[in-house]
């Protein structure tokens, strides 16, 4: 399993990047993959987001669907891409130290 | 009698109440399933009506014909699933129907009235879809006296029943206005959610490759937020637009309605199962199969069917007082037709994503992964056969219900 130096710490990442062990995560690496995805800042309305996707992410198993991020966690779709552009899913689970959402078979 | 409730009887529903009657006993249980439509749906079938290649005829049967002589049918809507009480309660007649054992296998519904714009005025005039009979038939009978112009096909979001139908269909209508000698009139563009083609990495690049040999555009991460269908538009969540003169669409994808009501589902109404074995984590003596679960593999039928042959052998252990064996892999196998006579064959699970090679043989085929073949078109037409001959009537295949890594390449 490859790993990767992010914020300070060695975290193992799989073939597109996604961290494979949630617990390895913390905020200062949510902030450095956030820059690398492109969100230059990290506001309350990121944050909500990403603490609904790490507690439903840890509890499940499995990163939310954006479907279920906007059902639980009470975002809009609109809002939900124009804090986590193009695949929000994806990105914030990316940025939230979850593997990838298994939305798409 | 120990009693054993289906409740629907779809693909998954009929497969599992024939392998279930030929594996139990009669004299100790009763199977009894339900159903509330006449018509069994040859579903494969509909991506071939709006190019005249099949008639509604081709893909509709009596779905008592497919069902064994011992099993109770009774056709009714389900009005609610009370898993305490271990008993289902129909629309008709208010009445209960009792189970020790129950089997969930009530599929996937597309949703138009989902999307704003999509079901509307403009809805079978320049906006269709093909997942329905009714749909397919309304396009057909458009696409006669179609000029051409910019058809535009989307997919509203992920997971949908058949992943792969989407391809199939833009890859047919590129073959079709062909031969129609129209292709110079029409414009193919293909927007989806996903970043590519296909969902996983190695078929999204072979796929995708052959989207742009057949000047077929992808327009990726297209989340589509709401349909102008007098500006003739679609238009994404992070507001891009896509013009059209005619829109096929793939609606929003949910498990029936009464996985809601009954409290069961998640929030696309699927039903959380264990992804090897199909038993319920909340109720154990509850099963999800077919398009109804919610499991991260392709809601298509020969994932239902290799989920039934494992399914019904792990259920007779478990009635046995065994535990279930972690069978299931996520085995999926789909034909691809790609027009011209051709097609392609992914074959694939869980953990292992559609590869380049042979199939089922070694080295010898006949089919060949991930690569068009006229011998992978063959194989779908011949398919719709063994669809209504063997497999609805849960008759073995000579083929491993386990994907195997003999015959594909790993690069």
């Amino acid at each position: 399993m490859p790993t990767k130096v992010i914020a300070g710490h060695e975290v193992q990442i799989n073939d597109e990047g996604f961290m494979t062990n949630p617990q390895e995560w913390d905020k200062d690496i949510a902030v450095e993959i956030a820059h690398e995805e492109g969100i230059a800042d990290l506001t309350l309305a990121h944050w909500k987001v990403i603490d609904f996707c790490r507690q439903d992410g840890i509890s499940t198993g499995k990163a939310p669907t954006l479907r279920r991020i906007t059902t639980a966690a009470g975002v809009s779709t609109k809002d939900m891409f124009a804090l986590f552009p193009k695949g929000p899913a994806k990105k914030v689970a990316k940025i939230s130290g979850l593997g990838k959402p298994e939305g798409c078979v | 009698m120990k009693k054993l409730l289906i409740l629907g009887a779809g693909t998954a529903g009929t497969m599992v109440a024939n392998r279930l009657a030929n594996l139990l006993d009669e004299n100790e249980w009763h199977i009894t399933i339900v159903d509330q439509n006449e018509t069994h749906y040859y579903q494969p079938g509909f991506l071939f009506i709006p190019f005249g290649i099949y008639s509604k005829n081709d893909v509709v049967k009596p779905k008592r014909d497919f069902l064994p002589s011992g099993v109770e049918f009774i056709m009714s809507p389900i009005e609610l699933i009370e898993p305490e009480h271990n008993r289902v309660k129909l629309s008709k007649d208010g009445r209960y129907v009792p189970y020790d054992f129950l089997v969930i296998a009530t599929g996937t519904q597309t949703h138009p009235e989902q999307t704003t714009g999509l079901q509307e005025h403009e809805w079978y005039k320049t906006i269709f879809d093909f997942y329905t009979v009714e749909g397919a038939l309304a396009l057909a009978r458009h696409l006669r006296t179609w000029r051409g112009g910019r058809l535009v096909l989307n997919v509203v979001e992920n997971p949908i029943k058949c992943p792969v139908a989407p391809l199939e269909f833009i890859m047919l209508a590129d073959s079709f206005f062909h031969e129609q000698q129209m292709r110079d009139r029409v414009e193919l563009i293909y927007a989806t959610p996903l970043p590519g083609a296909f969902t996983k990495p190695i078929a999204s690049k072979h796929l995708g490759d052959i989207l742009e040999r057949k000047s077929i555009k992808v327009e990726p991460e297209f989340m589509v937020e709401h349909v102008d269908p007098d500006a003739k538009k679609i238009v994404s969540y992070d507001e891009r637009e896509i013009e059209y003169d005619l829109l096929i669409s793939v609606p929003l994808n949910m498990g029936n309605e009464v996985i809601a009501r009954s409290g069961m589902g998640n929030e696309l109404n699927y039903v959380e199962v264990d992804k090897h074995t199909f038993v319920s984590p909340k109720y154990p003596n509850v099963f999800a199969l077919g398009d109804a679960a919610a499991l991260p593999t392709s809601k298509a039928g020969s994932v239902a069917h290799f989920a039934v042959d494992c399914f019904a052998e792990n259920f007779t252990r478990y009635v046995d007082g065994l535990e279930m064996l972690p069978t299931f892999d996520g085995h999926a196998n789909c034909f691809i037709e790609s027009g011209f006579g051709k097609g392609l064959l992914i074959d694939f699970n869980y953990d292992t994503e559609p590869l380049p090679g042979m199939y089922p043989l070694p080295g010898i085929g006949p089919f060949q992964l991930l690569q068009e073949s006229e011998a992978n078109h063959w194989g779908k037409m011949m398919f719709r056969w063994m669809y209504w001959n063997i497999l609805l009537k849960g008759q073995e295949l000579p083929l491993p219900a386990r994907m195997t890594m003999a015959g594909k390449w790993k690069n």
